[in-house]
């Protein structure tokens, strides 16, 4: 029987949504957070609590991932709602939202039903599905949003392909913004990609690839905003990765339109060099290495300079950017077992999100604050008001917390990874930071914690 | 693009790529990992290798009991014929397997064909492949077999880049402050790629001459200009008549069909007229350049014929030279540990 309190005794508490950030103690009971802040005296400790020692932990609300794959309906053998679901777990995202490029695609009611049965079944964290713009993502006609919507999407996307056609994409922004829900957009112009599986420049000209130009996803970016603008609805632009993106976010922002854009953790921490396998003290100039054209380093969009990565993560600190989502896109192993052309794209992100973006944090590139907040408040945004009691320590909200040792060194080995997509460019990388446990509803859906009797404690589910 | 900071998260692997000067080497995947000193013993090598092909009977027992095995994904007439030919002047034994005919045509996988003939006991493996990478793809899931790249996508050849390097030292007697000009559709080239890292290493001085659409990016923006790019030395030039001033070596390449429906050309006759190289255009070039083409040829498009059948034209020799070559660079993979090759 699992405990139905928890008291995390002197942990650092992080919370973007309070600006709270002090040393102190969390209560969880029933599910709900009952106190986040002062000392907690054993008097107003309830009875049959289990405590945990919380020295040198942070924690702050469960993190909130906008966009990940789980493959399921129809790409079981990739990854599945139950081994997702336990891969966010383990990275310290309590809230998943799941993209619709399933067989068949969720496109319909049916769909997203099945997709929140399975996800009932996993019990771990919360999934809540998106579905299609358009039916079967082909581009030609609008899905049933309404009745999608009905069913619990929480925004639309046609995500792995953009939706080519203008004057759809106008009415899809228009009639989803009447039912109050984001187009998220995967801003991608096939005609300028095509083919083409790493980023145009040196990199693309060095391994003899097809290069993706930033322009194929800046022209759709520019062409999406002047849209959002007419159609007044709402645009969510999912895992930008130049810095011309950047800049045309930040302008549309200035003129005050419902804009909201994500970067993943890919984008901001690798580069375009890894494609070309470099060792730590390859100058960009060296010879390619046996281990160049590692497919795990292929996914769309593609690693890009390290100019836009510099971009990127200005336009994150400065909020242009307003959330970090993992595109977690896991890939059976004989997809990535293949030539640099034939290869899937894709990484596999959920459990090494943090400990990559933690990176960030220790090199003094973003605050941890930020990071919270971008993790949490961020994909917040786009959500709506549906899910305003997420993200935050306040009293009374639902208890989806994470623990973190900020200074914890691992090493990334994929074999050890919860999800069934062992695609990670980031294979024996030691990572500063990991997530020692998830709380979703007050249980633990993750923990590496010992209560304070020494004994581990085992998450609930 | 900043050159020197490193990315935020370090890769985690690293290893030698070895030499063929001290045996260690053990794949030919590009000439960027090529030092100058295994290119010119590359050369010396292939001097001895032409010597045997001079003898009347051009058999020796260099490589008795090794297996070649040539794994062609593409058609080729030059580059699997030499080694074929290579490998067997030198005593080894020969497999020829192509895409078509094997069970690559039931759908077996790359990793699977290569890690089955690894098993058939194949000491090197020559590969042509038309996905870019696929050599070192296969390179990573081979414990024993060696692996020459063949020419892969649009990414290199070393293979011919070294003998393209041989027929100009053979020649000149120097590569070192040659003028050598690439024309043609360099951006899909993986010959100009190769011979680009083998002839900067060498010290030539490059010049690349291509209508812009078929100019690699770098060099449309201009971004191998920066200092410390390692093709700053390269000069780009839009007209033939100017390339071809003062040139000691000139390269037409192969110019294929589908890059005028690809829309980088509007038609192959424009082409022509803009970038063939004519005896016309020829005669602006130092007095004997040498001309040399990789093959095959699309004469009238990207050579004329009579530059192609001219006296200065190599290219028959070219192939020659391909089997000397290919000679050599089996036997120093190969060579045993007491002739300097280490196991």
């Amino acid at each position: 029987m699992p405990a139905r309190s928890w008291l995390i005794r002197g942990a650092r508490l992080v919370d973007a949504s309070t600006g709270m950030d002090r040393s102190g103690d969390l209560l969880l009971a029933d599910g709900r957070v009952l106190k986040a802040g002062e000392a907690i005296r054993e008097g107003d400790v309830p009875p049959g609590c289990a405590a945990v020692a919380g020295d040198g932990l942070v924690a702050c609300p469960g993190f909130i991932d906008l966009h990940a794959h789980f493959r399921e309906p129809g790409y079981e053998d990739k990854e599945t709602i139950a081994t997702g679901a336990l891969a966010a777990a383990r990275g310290g995202f309590a809230t998943v939202c799941c993209m619709p490029n399933t067989n068949p695609p969720m496109d319909n009611a049916s769909v997203v039903d099945y997709v929140l049965r399975r996800a009932r079944e996993a019990n771990l964290v919360r999934v809540l599905p998106i579905g299609c713009v358009t039916k079967g993502r082909a581009g030609r006609e609008l899905a049933e949003m309404w009745e999608m919507a009905q069913a619990g999407v929480v925004g639309f996307s046609d995500d792995g392909n953009g939706v080519a056609d203008a004057s759809l994409m106008r009415q899809a922004l228009t009639y989803a913004g009447g039912l109050g829900l984001p187009v998220i957009d995967h801003c991608e112009d096939p005609s300028l990609s095509q083919g083409a599986p790493v980023n145009e420049g040196w990199v693309s000209n060095r391994v003899g690839l097809r290069g993706w130009p930033a322009a194929a996803e800046e022209v759709m970016v520019a062409r999406d905003i002047a849209l959002a603008e007419v159609a007044r609805g709402r645009l969510h632009l999912a895992h930008l990765t130049t810095a011309g993106s950047v800049e045309l976010v930040r302008q549309a922002k200035q003129r005050g339109l419902a804009v909201t854009a994500e970067v993943t953790p890919h984008h901001l921490t690798l580069d375009e060099r890894w494609v070309l396998g470099h060792d730590s003290e390859g100058p960009l100039a060296g010879p390619l290495m046996p281990w160049a054209y590692d497919t795990a380093t292929k996914v769309n969009p593609p690693l890009r300079s390290q100019a836009d990565t510099e971009a990127l993560l200005q336009g994150l600190q400065e909020g242009v950017i307003d959330l970090i989502a993992t595109d977690h896109a896991p890939q059976a192993l004989a997809d990535k077992l293949v030539t640099y052309d034939d290869a899937a794209y894709g990484i596999s992100g959920l459990e090494t999100a943090v400990g990559a973006l933690l990176t960030l944090v220790h090199r003094g590139r973003l605050s941890l604050m930020t990071l919270v907040e971008r993790l949490t408040l961020g994909p917040l945004r786009v959500l709506g008001g549906s899910y305003r009691e997420l993200g935050t320590l306040r009293p009374g909200s639902p208890a989806d917390i994470v623990l973190l040792d900020l200074d914890g060194e691992w090493v990334v080995r994929s074999s050890e990874f919860a999800s069934k997509g062992r695609n990670t460019p980031l294979e024996g990388v030691t990572l500063r930071g990991r997530v020692v446990a998830t709380f979703v509803g007050g249980q633990p859906v993750h923990s590496l914690l010992r209560d304070v009797q020494g004994e581990p404690v085992e998450s609930a589910r | 693009m900043a050159l020197t900071v490193q990315p935020v998260v370090q890769p985690a692997v690293s290893a030698p790529v070895g030499s063929l000067v001290d045996g260690s080497r053990r794949h030919i995947l590009d000439l960027d990992d090529f030092a100058v000193e295994e290119m010119e013993l590359v050369f010396t090598t292939t001097d001895a290798m032409q010597e045997v092909l001079g003898r009347d009977i051009k058999k020796v027992p260099t490589l008795r009991g090794k297996v070649v095995v040539t794994l062609f994904y593409e058609p080729s007439t030059r580059t699997r014929v030499s080694f074929e030919g290579a490998g067997k002047l030198l005593s080894a034994d020969v497999i020829n397997v192509s895409a078509s005919g094997s069970s690559v045509e039931k759908g077996e996988s790359l990793l699977n064909t290569v890690r089955t003939l690894q098993a058939t006991g194949a000491d090197v493996l020559v590969v042509r492949h038309h996905h870019s990478g696929a050599p070192y793809f296969i390179a990573r899931h081979l414990e024993r077999t060696r692996v020459i790249n063949g020419g892969d996508g649009w990414h290199a050849h070393p293979t011919q880049g070294l003998l393209d390097l041989y027929t100009i030292q053979r020649h000149l007697g120097r590569v070192a402050g040659v003028k050598v000009v690439l024309v043609g559709d360099i951006v899909h080239s993986r010959v100009a790629r190769s011979n680009l890292w083998g002839l900067l290493a060498m010290g030539a001085k490059v010049t690349l001459c291509a209508p812009p659409t078929l100019l690699p990016y770098e060099f449309l923006q201009g971004h191998y200009r920066q200092p410390g790019h390692p093709w700053a030395s390269v000069e780009v030039e839009g007209s033939v008549e100017r390339a071809l001033e003062g040139a000691d070596v000139v390269m037409p390449l192969r110019l294929q069909r589908e890059r005028q429906q690809s829309g980088l050309l509007p038609t192959l006759r424009e082409y022509s007229k803009m970038y063939g190289v004519d005896e016309r255009r020829l005669a602006r070039a130092n007095p004997g350049a040498l001309v040399l083409h990789p093959g095959p040829m699309n004469e009238g498009i990207e050579i004329s014929p009579q530059v192609a059948h001219g006296a200065q034209s190599l290219i028959e020799e070219q192939v020659k030279n391909g089997v000397a070559v290919r000679m050599a660079l089996l036997y120093l993979l190969l060579r045993p540990a007491a002739e300097g090759g280490k196991r």
